[in-house]
Parts: C-alpha cells; sequence; structure tokens
C-alpha cells in the first residue's frame, strides 16, 4: 500500500499525518507514510485545498482533518 | 481503482446537543456585564468608577464577551461554510469574464473555508484550470481580509456599523485590485510552472458527503483551534487595552493620530504588515486606542494591512508569483487600504 499526505507542513497536515499513522497502526499496516510538501506536486494531483491524503494514488481526503475512525474506514475500504 | 463507498454510520442526532449549547451561550453572554460588575464591584470591592477598578471590570468583561463571540460566530460560519469548498468556487468561477468575475469571486473569497496555507496550490489550481489571473486575485484578497475573526472582534469592539463598513470596503478592494491587475496583463510574471502544471486525478470536493454530526464536529475543531492559537494575543492585548483604557487620559491620540493627520494612515498601514498571528490581540489594543481618539479610519486601514498584507503569505505567494507581480499586487492592495482609511476618517 502507498500512503502519502500532501500539505506543506501546516499544523492540519501534521494532524493529519498523525491521525492517519493512528489509523495505520489500527488496522495492522507497517507502512511508510511519504509527505509531499512540493506545491507543484499537491496541485497536480487536483488538490487545491490542502491537507490532502492519497492511497494507491487516488485522492481520498482534501481540505480536511477526518477523525482517526472516519480515516480507517477510508483507508480499510480502499485496500479491499 | 474503485470510489471508496460512503460510509453509512448510526449515530445519535447532534440536534439536542446544539440547541442546549446554544441556550447556554445566549446566558452567559446575557449575564456577562452584570456578572463581572457584581463580582468585582460587590464581592471583591473595587469602586468601579476608579482607575484599577475600570481596568479590571474592562480586562474581564472583554475577554469574556471576545471568547464567546469568537466561539460562537466561528462555529456557526465554519459550520455553514463547510457547505461550499475551493473546488465548489473554481467550478463556479471557470466561464465568467472579468468584472463579473471578479464580483464573484471576492464573494465566493468570503464564503469558501480557505487557509492562508492552501493559498499557493489554490492559486495554481485557479490559474492552471484557466481562471484568468485577475479573477483569482480578487479571491486571494477577499478571502483573508474579508475574515471572520476580524469580522467578529470589529463586530464586538466597534458595533456592527464599522464591521459592515470593513465588509463592504474589503469586498470593494477585492474586486477593484483584481480587476486592475487583470488589466495589466500581467500573466507573464507567473512563474512558469504554474502553467505547465498538468491537473491529473479525479477532484476530491470536501464540502460533499458530510452528515451534520460531521460539519458540527468541524465547526468544533475549528473553534477550538483558532482560540488555542489566539488566546495568549488576545489576552496581552486586551490587558494592555485596559491599562490605557485605566490610565491613558481621553483625547490622549486626537492630536497626535486624529482624522486630521495625514500620516497616520500610511504609518498604520505600514506597521501592519509584518503583524499576522497578532490580529486577534491587536484589535483590542486598538478599540482602547480608538476610544482614547485614534481615528476609525485609521483602525480599520490597520486591520486590513495586518490580514491582507501579511509578510508570511507573501512569501509563500513569491512561490508562484514573480517579484513584479507580487509587488503589483501589494501596491495595488496597498494603494486600495489606503483609500479606504483616507475615506473613513473624512466621513465617519
Amino acid at each position: 500500500m502507498d500512503i502519502k499526505v500532501l500539505g506543506s507542513g501546516c499544523a492540519n497536515c501534521k494532524s493529519l499525518e498523525a491521525r492517519t499513522a493512528q489509523a495505520l497502526a489500527g488496522l495492522g499496516v507497517a507502512v511508510e507514510i511519504e509527505k509531499v510538501t512540493d506545491f507543484g506536486e499537491i496541485a497536480s494531483w487536483g488538490v487545491m485545498s490542502t491537507p490532502a491524503l492519497v492511497v494507491d494514488d487516488q485522492v481520498v481526503v482534501a481540505g480536511r482533518v477526518p477523525s482517526v475512525v472516519e480515516l480507517t474506514n477510508l483507508i480499510g475500504s480502499t485496500t479491499q | 481503482m474503485s470510489v471508496a463507498p460512503p460510509i453509512r454510520r448510526t449515530e445519535p442526532s447532534p440536534w439536542p446537543g446544539l440547541f442546549a449549547a446554544a441556550l447556554l451561550w445566549i446566558a452567559v453572554y446575557a449575564v456577562n456585564g452584570r456578572w463581572w460588575g457584581w463580582l468585582i464591584g460587590d464581592v471583591v470591592g473595587l469602586d468601579l468608577e476608579s482607575r484599577i477598578g475600570s481596568a479590571v471590570e474592562f480586562f474581564v468583561y472583554d475577554t469574556t464577551k471576545i471568547l464567546l463571540l469568537l466561539g460562537g460566530i466561528i462555529f456557526v460560519v465554519t459550520v455553514l461554510r463547510s457547505f461550499m469548498s475551493v473546488e465548489r468556487t473554481r467550478a463556479l468561477l471557470g466561464g465568467r469574464l472579468e468584472g463579473v468575475g471578479n464580483l464573484a469571486a471576492a464573494g465566493l473569497g468570503v464564503a469558501t473555508p480557505f487557509c492562508s496555507c492552501s493559498a499557493v496550490p489554490g492559486f495554481i489550481g485557479f490559474v492552471a484550470a484557466g481562471v484568468p489571473l485577475g479573477v483569482t486575485m480578487s479571491f486571494l484578497i477577499a478571502s483573508p481580509m474579508v475574515n471572520e475573526v476580524a469580522i467578529v472582534l470589529l463586530y464586538g469592539l466597534f458595533g456592527w456599523q464599522v464591521a459592515a463598513f470593513y465588509v463592504l470596503a474589503g469586498l470593494v478592494i477585492a474586486v477593484a485590485a483584481g480587476w486592475i491587475i487583470g488589466r495589466m496583463r500581467l500573466e507573464a510574471w507567473v512563474e512558469p510552472f504554474v502553467y505547465e502544471t498538468t491537473l491529473r486525478g479525479q477532484t476530491i470536493d470536501p464540502s460533499r458527503g458530510l452528515t451534520w454530526t460531521d460539519r458540527f464536529a468541524i465547526g468544533r475543531e475549528e473553534v477550538s483551534k483558532i482560540i488555542r492559537k489566539i488566546w495568549p494575543y488576545l489576552l496581552v492585548g486586551i490587558g494592555v487595552g485596559a491599562a490605557i483604557h485605566g490610565w491613558v487620559p481621553e483625547d490622549f491620540f486626537t492630536t497626535a493620530a486624529g482624522p486630521d493627520n495625514p500620516l497616520a494612515v500610511p504609518v498604520a498601514v505600514g506597521l501592519g504588515i509584518p503583524l499576522y498571528s497578532n490580529a486577534a490581540g491587536i484589535l483590542p489594543l486598538v478599540e482602547a486606542l480608538h476610544a482614547k481618539g485614534l481615528a476609525i479610519g485609521t483602525v480599520l486601514a490597520f486591520m486590513m494591512s495586518v490580514v491582507a498584507l501579511s509578510l508570511p503569505e507573501m512569501i509563500l505567494l513569491r512561490r508562484v508569483l514573480k517579484p513584479r507581480l507580487l509587488g503589483a499586487f501589494i501596491g495595488v492592495v496597498g494603494v486600495g487600504i489606503l483609500a479606504v482609511g483616507f475615506l473613513f476618517n473624512a466621513i465617519l
């Protein structure tokens, strides 16, 4: 599985990264979260509001920080 | 690759909780003045007409009132804004011509949830999708300037007329400045990588598929995030304001920075540029200065400069704008703010 957090390092990006890590730990998935901070690359994902979460080359969240429960559901349903 | 199915959850209705919170808010707001007057005047035994008594009362009353206003209004605004998104705004601005487009962009700048950390991806997303540069600029100017924290504080400290003038002036500046930048044909001064960015992947619209419980949770998180960020500045600002209330003589600033001093507005705008997160702390202070004779136009110009011409956002925007375009942006917006300051000093 490939997980990316897109964001320039704002407070919301860090909190999305932390919650994603919790969700992954809950799912028992050991995978490195890749941080994408380059604006050109963020924009090329079609993302205009940060932070955003990309799971297996698919943007699943943009512009908000969901709860750990919702992230667990999102990541879980994308991988199956 | 399939789109994740919407998650169905059974959750309790969020409305009774909201209703209880609203009642509590109204009750606390209604008794705020009497409660502190009673506590400080009758229980602690300070004379509310004395310097120390009026300063202490101003501090606790204003702190409570501003925190209530911030909490209540940020919550309502955030919940309403959760129905809008930058993605929808871009779709709405797509086919617009300049002029009407600038007007729509400024209005949407107020309604759309947008933080300055998204200014650069937002700018790229707009321009790469074909929204005209000047229209994009109207959005980028209106969004931080007509900002809910500034409006709430202006309303709480100066009344609704000043807050309404501020919103109107902010929209006029955003429309006019964006239109002028569009007319200047500065597209060549955008960093070339912006036009080379190809938008792949499907756009996720954060405003879709949320329940009321989700929207209320977003509202609560926003309130706690903003208050955690600004409370130290708020307390220092109100504290200094309280000291000014008690100790600085009436009309102290009338001669130095009253409506007749032409230098007051430019100095206020210049002081505002390096200040950013301190906006919340500066306003209670500025209110105290205004009570001692600082002109209202100067106050509004200062406020606009703090939120619309912030140094951190300029540094971010430098990534996508070449210096000449960034200079035009600062120049046009700065002139607009100066004009608003002078106008309000003359008419209010």
